[in-house]
């Protein structure tokens, strides 16, 4: 067995092996791509339906049933981000709209402008969630949010009441923070510290932030929810992604028009 | 036909395959993948996955490193096992990704360290480098299945005094919802899992008393 001790085998050995195990990594993720990309997209739906409270953290559905809830309480439009104004309906196929790839699109999306919450581009056309459990009446509107935290982007979708300020719940479903400490913006009970909480200030101006060192209730402060301890950096974060999202380079635009009524 | 099943599974496979299990438990006994074993057995869903994902990884991993084993240059063979175990983690991970999806969502953390778990690379480096591809095979699946048993051992415990539960079915009705148990908070953290794992390991030397050292 000398031979498989020179230099020469035991680089076309090495070359070998990492051929094999290449080979073995792309076929299993290039195969299983598509049924990965279904459990994203129903997940994504799954915490649009979790963000309104239409669904509640634990409650064990099928994919059948949670879609069936979706399609029964959920409309998707598309708001133009820079005008605000929501695009006729079948303009773009509003359900398999992927909002990523728009944004990574550069015919589709732009330069974002300079911002905290670190993003880079913004889709020319954003993704809203009208929920109508009744037929026409909007009651909630659930709108995608990201930004960065600490190892990566996060990505959630907070819900808004008919009045387009009062926050009715908040999800984030595709994170990279340390579990146990800045992975908490997943847990239901830390979300549920938004509920109530107020976006704009009474000359509407976006005000919700996370501080330290504790909140109040939704009455008594309305516009800060308590951060995660351990967390700084996560929960500035989630701060910064609040302030551009509810801006008028975000959803600010959209938000007033929602608020004076525009919502077809 | 006899002549094949004898040597299929004939006495060095049957102990190749059990004596991992109870008596050379990776855990109990030989002490390997303790990290893992204190992160996910806070729920027993979560353990039966992970255990089922170490066995499948260490099983395979055996088996491709003894195939090639006659023809690995000695001085590159740790890296060869590497990638080796490495590709079948994430192999394993993308099936988790498709199939248990929100699972997925919880475990992708623990199931990239399976790539360091101490048995795979343990049972690989001290098992499969000496011995034939099917042999190796029952080995890693042996010291899976001795993993698994401590790691569902551990999480039902865990899970039943932490959260009343056993895979998230009520058995022990908490204070909170009315009933008379008060959780015990502590099993639900990972020093628990050792405490756990050390009067097992404690246990199971009391039991087989040849396992004690001579001091």
């Amino acid at each position: 067995m000398a031979r498989t001790d020179s230099t020469r085998y035991t680089f076309l050995f090495a070359a070998a092996v990492c051929v094999a195990c290449a080979l073995l990594v792309s076929v299993a993720a290039v195969g299983l791509r598509e049924k990965q990309e279904t459990n994203a997209r129903l997940y994504r739906q799954k915490n649009v339906l979790l963000a309104a409270g239409l669904v509640k953290p634990g409650q064990d559905l099928s994919d059948r049933e949670l879609l069936e809830i979706f399609d029964k309480n959920i409309r998707i439009r598309l708001v133009d981000l820079k005008t605000g104004e929501l695009l006729p309906q079948g303009k773009i196929d509003e359900k398999n709209f992927d909002q990523r790839r728009a944004r990574n699109d550069p015919q589709s999306s732009r330069a974002a402008p300079t911002n905290d919450a670190q993003i880079q581009r913004l889709p020319n056309y954003a993704a809203v969630y009208l929920v109508m459990p009744k037929g026409d009446a909007v009651e909630q509107v659930v709108l995608p949010v990201e930004g960065v935290a600490m190892w990566g982007t996060a990505y959630g979708f907070i819900a808004l009441d008919r009045d387009g300020n009062t926050v009715r719940g908040l999800t984030f479903y595709d994170q990279k923070e340390t579990p146990g400490l800045g992975g908490e913006i997943s847990n239901p009970k830390w979300q549920a510290h938004w509920h109530g909480r107020k976006v704009f200030d009474a000359q509407w101006q976006p005000k919700l932030t996370v501080v330290k060192g504790g909140a109040a209730s939704p009455e008594q402060d309305p516009h800060r929810v308590d951060a995660l301890s351990g967390a700084t950096i996560t929960s500035n974060g989630v701060a910064r992604m609040m302030a551009f999202w509810f801006s008028d380079d975000g959803f600010g635009r959209y938000l007033k028009r929602f608020r004076a009524g525009a919502t077809s | 036909m006899s002549a094949v099943t004898e040597t299929l599974f004939g006495k060095p496979q049957r102990d190749a395959f059990v004596t991992p299990i109870i008596t050379n438990n990776p855990i109990g006994v030989q002490v390997l993948g303790i990290c893992s074993a204190l992160a996910v057995t806070t729920r027993v869903d979560k353990a039966v996955v992970m255990g089922i994902g170490v066995t499948l990884v260490t099983a395979f991993a055996n088996l491709a490193v003894s195939l090639v084993r006659n023809h690995t240059p000695s001085s590159i063979r740790i890296i060869v096992q590497l990638a080796i175990i490495a590709s079948l983690v994430i192999v394993v991970d993308q099936f988790l990704k498709a199939y248990l999806f929100e699972l997925s969502l919880e475990l992708s953390v623990f199931v990239g360290l399976i790539i360091t778990n101490c048995i795979v690379m343990g049972r690989a480096e001290g098992y499969a480098m000496q011995n034939p591809p099917w042999l190796s095979f029952l080995d890693g699946i042996g010291n899976g299945l001795g993993y698994a048993l401590v790691l569902l051992l551990v999480a039902l415990t865990r899970e039943l005094l932490g959260a009343g539960k056993i895979l998230g079915m009520p058995v022990l009705t908490l204070q909170t919802e009315g009933g008379w148990y008060v959780p015990n908070g502590l099993m639900l953290i990972a020093p628990s899992g050792l405490f756990l794992i050390a009067l097992l390991v404690w246990l199971l030397r009391v039991v087989k008393p040849e396992l004690q050292e001579k001091d």
